[in-house]
């Protein structure tokens, strides 16, 4: 069946109630039964809830096969945790048919690459896939489709009850021996643990693992001891400086500055550039880049940011810090000067992943957002954007907050080169869709500037300020032009991932690539 | 043209090709790797064969390691692996002959 996306999905994935993607607001005002989860009572006081292992932790927690475990991802490539806990689970313990469910997977757990293609990790529901991983999955290895959800679609995805998590093991830089933990204060610091606040309420059980135990009362913390079942202490549960990875790096790429750039004098020629306004960038250098350039709009027109969401980066914090931003709301620290700033700075806020995007919810902030700039692999002529699979067809991306903040916001941006080598971002047809058309206004590239048709209004005010743009065809022939039109790629029918739209309804699917052989 | 000995031109840089030429009697054996070989696999064999057929080398041992070079990359690198291969890339490159 087609999707409001032009997206086959198979029968064979619309059942238990999935329905297919039918435009941004679909859900809105239909009411949610919330999931709950089954809690062991502590009602015996009990000293401590240190555990001398991971593997007593599992034990006390009642690991067994088939069940499902979460992660959290603040470490980014630098998190030790995830595949030292999948190692006890799965070489010291022998368990089998695990399913793991993280906010993000990506280079730091290749590990668990092995253990899917030894069939002991039979699924896979993730906000992002990176590194061999993302290999394996495309390949074919993984036994069940691995499931992509947006950070909205994840805690909305739990309280539905579409993955009930068994155990979460939660990486933190402090906590006390009752669970009373933070991403702050600790050797590892990755600042807001956003990621993983709501898996402990939804969670059957609950393991803190940390390498700083700190004196009771840890306070005020992320995660609460009430929700706690089990504290474990290791040598170290990551390596903050790997959190700035290549895709949060600040540029000095002259081509993406100049993107960059653009970006913000879009920005300043749309009626929501007034005091208060709100902001957001994602993590990829050209969109990054424009925290630099929107402070001399705002200096010259003499405003401020009410609040910046994210995805925090230092370059925000710096905003903050010259009186420029009213607050921070973070639920993710890109770098170490903003996990400093999160420790030390009284308006800069952690916030969870559910308060940041969950569409189920009450009303998520990305729901106030005026702006988000938001990079991507590929953007095609609906404006439709993929940034899961590679042009090859291989999952090596993370949608993220990406459809969240661009169906949230009153203006998404989106800025990326026309080519990156042979590779043509713009495009007649993504290859995985993983924020629809609808949700995005504006495409910045170094070429030209393009405006969603739908948004008439915000056409009409670049023409105002005098800023050229141009179709979004004119911008696929261009790119054309100079790499050539790439020939369309081959699939087997075997469906490798499923890509859910923030909402639950299916968005699109990953199938196994067939890759092209060459006679002669 | 004539491949006389094994040239090499090109870098596995991303955005560049790296051609490999040799001595070869019977025709021309290439084989390709490509970093966007799904996409552009084809495009990449049929530009290499065509710079191929306007230098007139009928017989070769033609490798190419492609990182996602544009045509006009590649193209400039087999017609340097070539001109190398038979000595022409010091003083006797057609320039307005057959590169152009």
């Amino acid at each position: 069946m087609k999707n409001a996306v032009n997206r086959e999905i198979p029968e064979e994935l619309l059942k238990d109630g999935k329905e297919v993607y039918q435009g941004k607001y679909y859900m809105d005002g239909k009411y949610i039964k919330r999931d709950s989860p089954k809690t062991r009572r502590y009602v015996k006081p009990q000293s401590s809830k240190l555990c001398s292992s991971i593997r007593k932790a599992c034990e006390r927690c009642g690991a067994h096969d088939g069940m499902t475990v979460s992660f959290h991802s603040e470490f980014r490539e630098g998190d030790y945790v995830a595949s030292m806990v999948a190692k006890v689970l799965v070489e010291e313990m022998g368990l089998k048919d695990i399913t793991i469910a993280a906010t993000s997977l990506g280079n730091a757990q290749d590990l668990i690459a092995d253990y899917i293609e030894q069939g002991k990790v039979i699924g896979i529901q993730t906000s992002g896939v990176r590194g061999r991983i993302g290999e394996v999955i495309s390949a074919g290895k993984l036994a069940t489709p691995a499931i992509i959800r947006s950070h909205g679609g994840r805690p909305r995805a739990v309280e539905a009850g579409e993955v009930h998590i068994d155990i979460a093991f939660l990486a933190a830089s402090t906590s006390d021996c009752w669970g009373n933990a933070k991403g702050v204060g600790g050797k590892n610091n990755c600042g807001s643990m956003g990621f993983a606040i709501h898996d402990s309420h939804y969670a059957d059980h609950t393991v803190i693992i940390t390498d700083t135990l700190v004196d009771f009362p840890n306070r005020p913390s992320s995660i609460s001891a009430e929700n706690v079942d089990c504290v474990c202490v290791v040598d170290s549960i990551g390596d903050a400086t790997k959190i700035a990875t290549k895709e949060a790096r600040v540029t000095e790429n002259p081509r993406e500055l100049m993107m960059a750039e653009h970006a913000a004098e879009v920005i300043a020629a749309t009626p929501y550039f007034t005091d208060g306004f709100s902001f957001q960038t994602g993590a990829g250098g050209p969109s990054l880049a424009v925290n630099r350039f929107i402070e001399k709009r705002m200096v010259e027109k003499g405003i401020k940011m009410s609040f910046a969401l994210g995805g925090v980066t230092s370059a925000v914090c710096q905003l903050l810090d010259k009186g420029l931003v009213g607050a921070i709301l973070d639920t993710q620290d890109f770098d170490m000067g903003a996990i400093k700033h999160l420790a030390e700075h009284p308006k800069h806020h952690e916030i969870s992943m559910s308060e940041y995007a969950n569409p189920a919810n009450k009303g998520a902030y990305v729901n106030q957002l005026d702006f988000v700039v938001l990079s991507a692999l590929e953007i095609d002529v609906d404006f439709n954007v993929n940034v899961i699979t590679g042009s090859d067809g291989i999952l090596r991306g993370a949608p993220g907050g990406h459809p969240d903040t661009a169906a949230g916001s009153k203006c998404c941006i989106i800025v990326t080169p026309l080519t990156r080598g042979r590779m043509a971002t713009v495009c007649d047809e993504v290859v995985t869709v993983t924020t629809p058309g609808d949700c995005v206004d504006i495409l910045v590239t170094d070429y030209g500037i393009a405006v969603n048709p739908l948004r008439n209004d915000l056409a009409q005010c670049l023409d105002a300020a005098g800023i050229e743009h141009v179709t979004i065809e004119w911008l696929r022939d261009k790119a054309y032009s100079l790499v050539g039109t790439p020939d369309a790629l081959e699939w087997e029918d075997q469906v490798v991932a499923v890509v859910e739209a923030r909402d639950g309804t299916l968005l699109d699917v990953v199938r196994k690539i067939r890759p092209l052989q060459l006679d002669g | 043209m004539e491949i006389q000995k094994p040239a090499i031109a090109g870098t596995l840089e991303s955005s560049d090709a790296q051609i490999v030429v040799e001595p070869f009697t019977d025709g021309i054996q290439l084989s390709i790797e490509s970093s966007v070989m799904n996409q552009y696999g084809r495009q990449i064999k049929a530009t290499v064969l065509e710079t191929l057929e306007h230098l007139g080398v009928k017989n070769g041992k033609i490798t190419v390691n492609d990182k996602g070079a544009l045509e006009c990359t590649l193209k400039a690198r087999v017609e340097c692996a070539v001109f190398r291969s038979c000595g022409a890339s010091e003083k006797n490159i057609p320039w307005g002959g057959v590169v152009r």
